[in-house]
């Protein structure tokens, strides 16, 4: 034990700024890894500071409320009840329209929105989760919405044109859209291993060739439906559709389980492969992983690949399980909401999960919603951005919530993932 | 003017950085703030310069207590600062640098170059800087850079001084000028504070020498003070500043390089037709100003780099082409000189950071699944091995130390059988002890038989660790000399300057840093 000095010398140094923290590859990254690192906390308080702020937006949004405020000083009694109803009924009918109607006659009817709520969230998830790969991989891939449609493209067609036994049939669909959402997503992989070409841009640019390539492939003979002037497909065959998990009165398929195992695998993927350990590397440090002797390039393509498969599953479970038909808006806009799911769920298979889900309620109840009180849907999309906008901005939270300084919540983020781990 | 820090503390958390600290800077003063990386240097300097509120205690100027809320209001009380890693925009001007934040304007908010370039002209002829207001600061050596720092420092009326760390970047003879330039403006009046952890520097330059650890002022001492006592003052034990080798053993060639060459993205020759052996048993090092082609050379030879010409031959196995991965299997460990970037990966765990070239491999992994039980099994007995300090091999890697960490890169390069070592910068940034334990482990390396190339901007460390010394000017060898070779001669040589002719010129002028080698030396004879 010679050198005694370095050891009280080693617990100073990281808290003193000696100003040499290692120099940022680029401002994406950047962002990508300060959105990455805040903690499960400031995530509840986004969420809970967006449906505070939305519910005031409610209230604004309502002719009660406006009416009750031309006489604000005079009585703000009124005023302040019919806020609080507008509020309160808007958030109890969107708990009611994805998770429990209360109201309901029959069991049945009561649970259907917590089934409703997890078939909407399975193209999320699984979409969600992919991208969470690409972002641990220092990947800003946009480009989920066109690899949920040629999954779509690719699943439908195998399950609309072909003839097999029940079983196989779904499994050929469903590996058929894996593929196609992966070789649509190795495009952009194979464009930045090869000549650098900004993923960002790439994705972006895929989508939209996807969403007219869709368009161009339901006017063929080949995918539309014979005797159909829509855009629309033969219905995928009875053998090629995810079973039903409770039943045919529930719209909620095998889909779900897959979301399930997806999840599972993501989370061995990242953390107990070494193909998950070279992501990470390359995510985090690229310089150190290819000093390293990691192959930074090949590990683009091969993230891009299982991202978009992932997502190409995603475009499976809604034609194969939620639409059993390949309609032009088949992907929604599940892309886009799965980009913001992985940032909720800080691109952790767990958190990416449950984020789904959250967004799947907020799916599935925001109909409700609007159709019980009025309140328009658009308000969800409100919600859902308002949550980015924070997650994007820990700072703000925190000075919201008087939470403690950056440095403080890095290190209960460590103390989280130690905890995880 | 003088300055006066009165019982300055400063705490981070449970951490006192800086605890009570008094320091008295008299005017016309150089007084040198000696201490190890993480002792409170930069902190206390932080707080002087207004970026940190102090927790207690109070700074006085002339007397005068005063408050900073900024470094706005220091730099307006007369405090100047060189930041160790220089704050200019490189695509901007001299005289646009420094006139920066505080540009003299005319008419509606134009900014007034000519009176700039005056303010920098009129600066740099008073002090004989030798600037040119209109070169972009990207143009510049680092040296002429330092210089457009202390012209911008000056240009607001700085009284006092303060120099972070200013010789990290600079070769022996830019040094020499910066020392040179430190007693100018200390007959001008100016104060200075002086940042090191080198003690000859300090030695050479300094009135009065205030040595800090780990928050404290544990001492002060005139610059006659031998360099051991600085040293065991600095670091809080007796140390042993030279490096006790074995001479070297050498078997036959190892490494042979042959007429390298690499050009950069930019189409620039960073490596031009460079020609060495190493042998068994022997460290080289390459030394050479930080940009000369050293980074280029240990890049090319693990495959980071593809050279444009020459062979690489280890045991006569061509490296040239065989990418990372394989050259890495090959044999070849390798400490690369920026830890941060290139050595670890700061959010992975310590675990994971000691199997970031192995991972792949059994016992670390089977087929494609990883064994975490193995990885932290044997994370442990590394740790234990190289004597890392810390609470959990599950850690995020940043959570510990520079030298710790740099433990950890060579457990990990030097734990499996190497044919060749490369170590790059092994010992920037660390503590007195950890280089000392970084050092005995490449010699270590040396002494079972490895070749080692060592390539280093430290001429300290060259001198004291090397069996030979390649240096590099512009990516070309200058010459490849002995390791009893003349400091001042070493420094010319690094400045391009051929060996004859650097014998010549050492021979007729010394620098202030050799002058005091040779004193030194004559004092351990004596």
């Amino acid at each position: 034990m010679s050198d005694n000095a370095s050891a009280p010398a080693a617990v100073p140094a990281p808290a003193v700024p000696t100003g040499a923290e290692p120099p940022e590859p680029s401002r994406s990254e950047t962002i990508l890894r300060e959105m990455l690192s805040s903690s499960w906390l400031v995530t509840t308080l986004a969420i809970v500071l967006a449906l505070v702020i939305s519910g005031v937006l409610i209230a604004a949004a309502d002719t009660t409320v406006q009416s009750t405020a031309t006489y604000l000083f005079a009585r703000p009694s009124d005023f302040l009840s019919a806020a609080w109803h507008a509020v309160a009924n808007a958030y109890v009918a969107l708990f009611q329209g994805s998770i429990l109607d209360t109201g309901a006659p029959t069991f049945v009817r009561a649970i259907k929105p917590l089934t409703e709520t997890m078939t909407v969230s399975v193209p999320i998830i699984l979409a969600g989760l992919g991208l969470g790969i690409g972002f641990r991989a220092g990947m800003f891939n946009i480009g989920a919405q066109g690899q949920i449609i040629l999954g779509a493209v690719f699943g439908g067609y195998i399950g609309f044109a072909f003839d097999l036994p029940a079983g196989l049939h779904v499994l050929l669909a469903a590996i058929g859209a894996a593929i196609g959402g992966g070789l649509w997503a190795g495009i952009a992989g194979f464009l930045k291993a090869r000549t650098g070409a900004n993923e960002v841009i790439v994705t972006i640019m895929l989508n939209n060739i996807a969403i007219y390539l869709i368009g161009y492939l339901l006017t063929t003979s080949a995918f539309q439906r014979p005797g159909s002037n829509n855009p629309i497909s033969p219905p995928i065959k009875a053998t090629a559709l995810y079973p039903h998990l409770l039943g045919s009165q529930f719209r909620l398929h095998a889909g779900f389980l897959v979301a399930i195992a997806a999840t599972v695998f993501v989370w061995w993927l990242m953390d107990r492969s070494t193909i998950g350990f070279r992501f990470r590397a390359v995510g985090a440090n690229s310089k150190a992983a290819r000093t390293a002797g990691i192959s930074v390039n090949t590990n683009y393509i091969w993230v891009m690949v299982i991202a978009g498969a992932l997502a190409g599953l995603a475009g499976s479970a809604q034609v194969l399980g939620t639409e059993k038909v390949l309609s032009i808006d088949v992907a929604a806009s599940f892309g886009f909401d799965a980009i913001t799911v992985a940032l909720l769920g800080r691109s952790k298979p767990l958190g990416t999960f449950l984020a789904g889900l959250l967004f799947g309620a907020l799916r599935a109840g925001g109909f409700a919603m609007q159709a019980r009180t009025g309140t328009p849907i658009d308000i969800v999309l409100v919600v859902q951005s308002l949550i980015v906008l924070f997650i994007a901005a820990p700072p703000l939270v925190r000075s919201v919530f008087r939470l403690s300084s950056r440095g403080a919540s890095r290190r209960s983020t460590r103390t989280v993932k130690e905890a995880a781990a | 003017m003088k300055l006066e820090l009165r019982g300055i503390t400063k705490r981070f958390g449970s951490l006192v950085a800086n605890d009570h600290i008094d320091l008295v800077v008299e005017p016309g003063e150089i007084h040198a703030l000696l201490g190890e990386n993480g002792a409170g240097k930069s902190t206390l300097m932080n707080v002087l310069y207004g970026l940190y509120d102090p927790d207690e205690g109070q700074v006085l100027l002339d007397e005068a207590p005063v408050t900073f809320a900024g470094p706005g209001d220091a730099m307006a009380a007369g405090i100047g600062m060189v930041h160790q890693h220089f704050m200019l925009v490189p695509v901007f001007t001299v005289a646009e640098n420094v006139v920066l934040g505080h540009e003299p304007v005319r008419g509606a908010r134009m900014i007034d170059l000519p009176r700039a370039r005056r303010l920098v002209r009129e600066i740099s002829d008073r002090f004989g800087f030798d600037v040119d207001p209109d070169a972009l600061i990207e143009n510049l050596p680092v040296g002429a850079q330092q210089r457009v720092e202390i012209i911008k420092a000056l240009s607001r009326d700085a009284n006092v001084l303060i120099l972070d760390e200013p010789t990290a970047v600079l070769t022996p003879q830019e040094t020499d000028e910066l020392i040179g330039i430190m007693r100018q403006l200390k007959a001008a009046g100016t104060s200075i504070v002086f940042i090191t952890h080198k003690l000859r520097e300090v030695r050479a330059v300094a009135d009065v020498i205030t040595v800090i650890r780990r928050g404290k002022v544990v001492g002060s001492a005139p610059p006659s003070a031998p360099e051991t006592e600085l040293a065991s003052l600095m670091v809080g034990r007796s140390v042993d500043l030279g490096v006790t080798k074995r001479p070297a053993e050498l078997g036959e060639a190892a490494l042979r390089v042959t007429g390298l060459s690499v050009i950069d993205h930019a189409g620039v020759l960073q490596l031009d037709d460079v020609t060495f052996e190493v042998a068994r048993g022997e460290i080289l090092a390459v030394a050479g100003v930080q940009g000369n082609g050293q980074t280029e050379l240990a890049g090319a030879i693990l495959g980071l780099q593809k050279p444009v010409a020459g062979s690489v031959l280890l045991d006569g196995t061509e490296l040239v082409g065989a990418g990372v991965r394989d050259t890495l299997r090959a044999g070849v460990g390798y400490i690369p000189e920026d830890r941060s970037d290139d050595g670890i990966i700061g959010s992975f765990s310590v675990a994971e950071n000691l199997i970031l070239d192995l991972h792949d491999r059994p016992p670390f992994a089977r087929g494609i699944s990883l064994d975490p039980a193995t990885v932290a099994a044997s994370a442990a007995q590394r740790v234990e091995e190289y004597d890392v300090r810390l609470t959990s091999v599950q850690d995020p890697i940043s959570t510990l130390s520079g030298g710790n960490q740099q433990k950890v890169v060579l457990a990990r390069e030097m734990s499996r059988p190497l044919r060749l070592l490369i170590a790059s910068q092994p010992t920037r940034g660390l503590d007195v002890g950890s280089i000392e334990f970084v050092h005995r482990r490449i010699i270590a390396e040396r002494d079972v038989g490895t070749p080692v190339l060592l390539i280093s901007t430290e001429l300290d460390e060259v001198l004291a660790v090397a069996d030979r010394i390649l240096v590099l000017y512009r990516g070309r060898i200058v010459g490849i000399v002995p390791q009893k070779t003349d400091r001042d001669v070493l420094g010319l040589m690094l400045a391009g300057v051929p060996l004859d002719e650097a014998r010549v010129q050492a021979a007729a002028h010394h620098t202030a840093l050799g002058a005091a080698d040779i004193i030194a030396t004559q004092e351990e004879g004596s």
